[in-house]
């Protein structure tokens, strides 16, 4: 008898595990970001983005009943984990939905796997090839490096200017960015007159800007992540360059004007309307929403960042095509995704489309001036 | 041109001192231990994080840069004592593997106390950049160059005046009969690893106002580093010092003249050119196989 | 009963898939171990059995990568055809290279191999045109072997595991030959070597070719493994962690290479989940293993299995292991 009982209870407990199982299944997020290494700028605040937001969603009962559940693999910015920590995603922990690819390298080298899985993907990194050709699975939140070097080329015509110098660096994001200007340049009758670069972590430019200096350009263009984009502004300071010199949104983060310090007055580039929320009209749809991820990201990790925003993106982009979709059958959340209209996000408003897998356009950039150590929008 | 030219130039010479610093570390220990240290970039990387950090804490920076220096010194001689001496007579290939896995720890450390925010120093002596000829420069850049001078003719009067230096000197020629006559390897041993942790660790101090410091940044100095003491002839201090102002000087004429995507490639082309026509460096004293 | 071991590691890599069938870890992460122990092995050839070290070894996995790549997709070469192409390519390379590389001795011959691994990588970051730069080459057809294509993962598994199971044998094989007899004779002393009437440079330089050699066809089947390639996978990081490898597991023992192989693989899968440590622990586990097992896991394991197994089948052991 006694040993029935407990047969008994075993069945029941297993039982109700199995319904306890169904009631709550966690919705599965997964995620692959680049925590680490050089990139870790781009994808820490990305992450910790993700997860107050999902302890935030669950906290107030989760999405369709169910709580949502994150895994999340660092890959270091190392493309050969990103793609197993994407199968290991998809085969070993079942995740009905993927955020990620901090950058452009991650993001390409897991999309065969993603498209041949059928799993959808929003990315989570800048290049335009990303959705160009549109790929069916794939969708991605930031703004791309074709946007911001259209943004800048734009201004430096606008100044009357037409003689430009680009310099990069070597990674990932320096390099698309840079081709980006190469092939939009002569759309703005803009000629470039030196083409210089660096390594990501050198420790001193002066010799490619003084080349450039007696280049005959009338503006500088730089892409680049992280420290190198500061020693630059301090080279062309301590080279006593004048000429104006433009970042890209890659830099648009407190720390850039930290590092740069004085010699970063003046420089411009074009950034996500967060880093000016509080100077945006009251009347503009968006500011709501970047004060509320401003001030929630701050209160609790500090100095909020445009890449973290862009996990919020896409982070409630998916939520949304999860309650459209009233569960998360992978083709049906897909769909719904690309369904994405009107939704005001950090980066800007999205209107996603078969054609368009971003749903951004040029409005979404601010062009911004350092100004006494702050941001000041200029247009 | 000839501007052009004087401005790289003064380009090289400033990042080819700080070469020179770093190499100079691996040349310390190496003459003492035959022991290629791949954790020297690690110890610059410590000066600097821990000087921005006590800066930050309220300390001033004379202060910082002295207590963060000592710091490095302590990590240094942690570092011979539990991972050098326990592995005294270790293959080349082995110590290779243990320093750099020390180098690994110490980054994994930094990358916990410190996250992995850049962070710069103010630097010494205000920003305002000097005129040389047509040429611009930092007035950090010459304190690089000056507390370089000085460590480098600090060194040479260690090794060539000291007690303890000539006796580190014997040890690098032959450890045995060093022994033999008295010199005591194993305390000669931890003054290598404290000095060249010392020397590491005002390098980055030195260059944090100019390079900005983050837990990932002594890979790429120690890479530089090594390459200097290596041209120069390993465990030659004079050499690595020269060795570094050469590649620093290569790099921005590379850079300048060339191409600045390929300039690490073209200063790498050129280790490897005198390498196959001086196989232990320029200035390295040719020693016979042992059999 | 020589090749006894290798039955046995045969045995085990089939057997792995039909006992966790449709398993991540086995699929995924043994493909990964299983491209990582070609390369050991090779690289074994050189440190372990020449003495030979080498720190730009990502340089020749890379470039029967981007053979692969660069053949298969800018001119449609079919992918047997382009693997065969990288693997002659990295052959002549390091026939090249190996005279006046291996001429170095230590720390010299280190440096030289690291600036050769680092010039490579500034190629394919810079080479815009040709490599896909920093973002890397995607795309890659799939392997076509005489008409069958190999996709999915458990495919892959198998050409992986044969294409291992097969360096691993010849490597075996080779070692035990005249030339893995010279090979010895010259990590022992090149002077004494050269004495005795072996030509040290050209047994030198045979292990560096056969070691680069299985490196770039380790590489062409990762690319096409992946379909995308990307710099980062060839960097000073990945030399080192080859390095490490072939020291962990043992040198100048094939299945010490193999041993190493899948413990760093496994070691690195299994770290994921510490995070902010992961580096910590990974530096402390290098230095614990190279400081207290200078020998290497393989060797040390199986002493430790010995000295367990010594009351009861003492012999029984080391003839399985020989």
């Amino acid at each position: 008898m006694r040993r029935l009982l407990k047969v008994f209870g075993v069945v029941s407990l297993l039982l109700a595990g199995i319904g306890l199982a169904h009631a709550a299944d966690p919705i599965k997020i997964g995620s692959f970001l680049t925590v680490t290494g050089p990139a870790s700028f781009l994808g820490d605040p990305e992450l910790k983005t993700l997860q107050m937001y999902i302890e935030d969603l669950n906290a107030k009962g989760g999405v369709n009943g169910r709580k949502i559940e994150l895994i999340h693999y660092d890959t270091g910015g190392n493309t050969k984990d990103a793609v197993n920590f994407v199968k290991r995603l998809i085969k070993s922990d079942n995740v009905d939905v993927l955020i990620g690819g901090t950058t452009t390298g991650d993001t390409m080298a897991v999309i065969p796997n993603v498209e041949k899985e059928g799993i959808p993907f929003i990315s989570l990194a800048g290049a335009v090839e990303i959705i160009e050709p549109v790929k069916k699975w794939v969708f991605k939140v930031p703004h791309t490096d074709r946007m911001a070097a259209a943004k800048i080329l734009g201004d430096i015509r606008k100044r009357g200017l037409s003689k430009v110098a680009l310099i990069t660096g070597d990674g990932g994001f320096d390099k698309s960015g840079r081709t980006q200007v190469l092939e939009l340049a002569p759309n703005y009758g803009i000629t470039l007159v030196a083409d210089e670069s660096y390594g990501n972590k050198d420790t001193d430019m002066t010799t490619q800007l003084t080349k450039i200096r007696s280049s005959g350009a009338e503006a500088i263009i730089n892409f680049g992540l992280g420290q190198a984009p500061a020693i630059v502004t301090k080279n062309v300071k301590q080279l006593g360059i004048t000429l104006p010199l433009y970042q890209s949104h890659g830099v648009a983060s407190q720390t850039f004007i930290d590092l740069a310090g004085a010699a970063a007055e003046g420089v411009r580039l074009p950034a996500a309307a967060l880093v000016v929320a509080e100077q945006l009209p009251n009347t503009d749809p968006q500011k709501p929403v970047l004060l509320a991820y401003k001030n929630k990201y701050e209160a609790k990790y500090g100095p909020v960042s445009t890449f973290g925003g862009h996990a919020y993106d896409g982070l409630m982009i998916t939520v949304a095509a999860i309650q459209r979709a009233g569960g998360t059958d992978k083709a049906k959340v897909r769909d719904e995704i690309e369904k994405t209209s009107g939704f005001i996000g950090t980066a800007g408003v999205f209107n996603m489309s078969p054609e368009d897998h971003m749903g951004l356009n040029l409005d979404a950039f601010k062009l911004v001036e350092i100004h006494n150590g702050t941001w000041k929008i200029i247009e | 041109m000839p501007e052009q030219l004087f401005q790289f130039l003064v380009t090289g010479i400033t990042v080819g001192s700080l070469y020179a610093l770093v190499g100079l570390g691996f040349a310390l220990i190496y003459n003492a231990s035959d022991v290629v240290n791949f954790a020297q970039g690690e110890f610059v990387m410590l000066g600097a994080m821990a000087a921005i950090a006590l800066q930050n804490a309220g300390f001033p920076l004379f202060l910082a840069a002295i207590v963060a220096t000592l710091l490095t010194v302590g990590v240094g001689l942690l570092l011979e004592r539990f991972a050098i001496e326990p592995a005294v007579g270790a293959s080349v290939v082995s110590t290779i593997i243990i320093t750099i896995g020390a180098a690994i720890f110490l980054r994994g450390v930094a990358l916990l106390l410190w996250g992995k925010d850049f962070y710069a120093l103010p630097p010494f002596s205000g920003d305002t950049p000097i005129q040389l000829g047509g040429a611009t420069v930092l007035p950090q850049s010459l304190w690089v160059l000056g507390v370089t001078v000085v460590l480098v003719l600090l060194v040479r009067a260690f090794f060539n005046r000291t007690l303890p230096g000539k006796a580190l000197l014997a040890c690098s020629y032959n450890r045995v009969a060093a022994q033999a006559v008295g010199i005591n390897v194993k305390v000669m041993l931890r003054l290598a690893y404290g000095l060249s942790a010392g020397l590491g660790a005002l390098a980055g101090i030195l260059i944090a106002p100019i390079t900005f410091s983050s837990y990932e940044a002594g890979v790429m100095l120690g890479l530089k580093g090594f390459s200097a003491a290596i041209v120069g002839g390993i465990g030659n201090p004079m050499g690595a010092v020269a060795g570094g102002l050469l590649l620093g000087v290569l790099e921005a004429l590379g850079a300048g003249f060339i191409s600045s995507g390929y300039k690490d490639a073209i200063a790498f082309l050129f280790v490897l050119m005198v390498l196959f026509f001086e196989p232990t460096g320029l200035f390295g004293h040719k020693s016979a196989e042992r059999v | 009963m020589r090749l006894a071991g290798f039955y046995i590691f045969a045995a085990v890599v089939a057997l792995l898939p039909v006992l966790f069938p449709d398993n991540y870890f086995v699929v995924v992460v043994g493909t990964s171990a299983g491209l990582h122990v070609i390369l050991a092995v090779g690289l074994n050839l050189l440190i372990g059995y020449a003495g030979q070290i080498s720190l730009g070894h990502a340089a020749f996995f890379g470039l029967g990568a981007y053979a692969s790549a660069i053949l298969s997709t800018r001119f449609d070469w079919p992918s047997l055809l382009a693997l065969v192409a990288g693997l002659i390519a990295a052959g002549l390379i390091a026939w090249v290279f190996a005279r006046p590389i291996l001429r170095l001795r230590g720390h010299y011959l280190a440096m030289a191999t690291l600036g050769f691994g680092i010039i490579a990588h500034v190629i394919m970051v810079q080479a815009t045109q040709w490599t896909g730069g920093p973002d890397g080459l995607a795309g890659i057809p799939p392997l076509n072997l005489l008409g069958w294509q190999v996709d999915g993962d458990l495919q892959w598994y198998g050409v992986i595991a044969a294409a291992m199971l097969l360096v691993v044998w010849l490597s075996l094989n080779l070692v035990d030959s005249q030339v893995g007899r010279a090979l010895r004779a010259v990590h022992g002393s090149e002077f004494a070597a050269r004495m005795m009437g072996i030509d040290t440079a050209r047994t030198k330089t045979q292990a560096f070719v056969v070691s680069a050699v299985f490196a770039a066809f380790a590489g062409s089947l990762f690319a096409h493994q992946q379909a995308f390639v990307s710099p980062d996978s060839f960097n000073l990081t990945v030399s080192v962690e080859l390095v490490t490898m072939v020291v962990l597991g043992g040198l100048a023992s094939t299945f010490g290479a193999v041993c190493g192989a899948i413990a760093l693989t496994l070691l690195q899968q299994g770290l994921v989940v510490f995070e902010d440590y992961e580096m910590l622990i990974h530096g402390a586990l290098l230095m614990a293993v190279m400081i207290f097992m200078p020998q290497g896991l393989f060797v040390g394991l199986t002493q430790a299995a010995h000295r367990l197994g010594s009351t009861l089948a003492r012999s029984k052991f080391r003839r399985s292991l020989d």
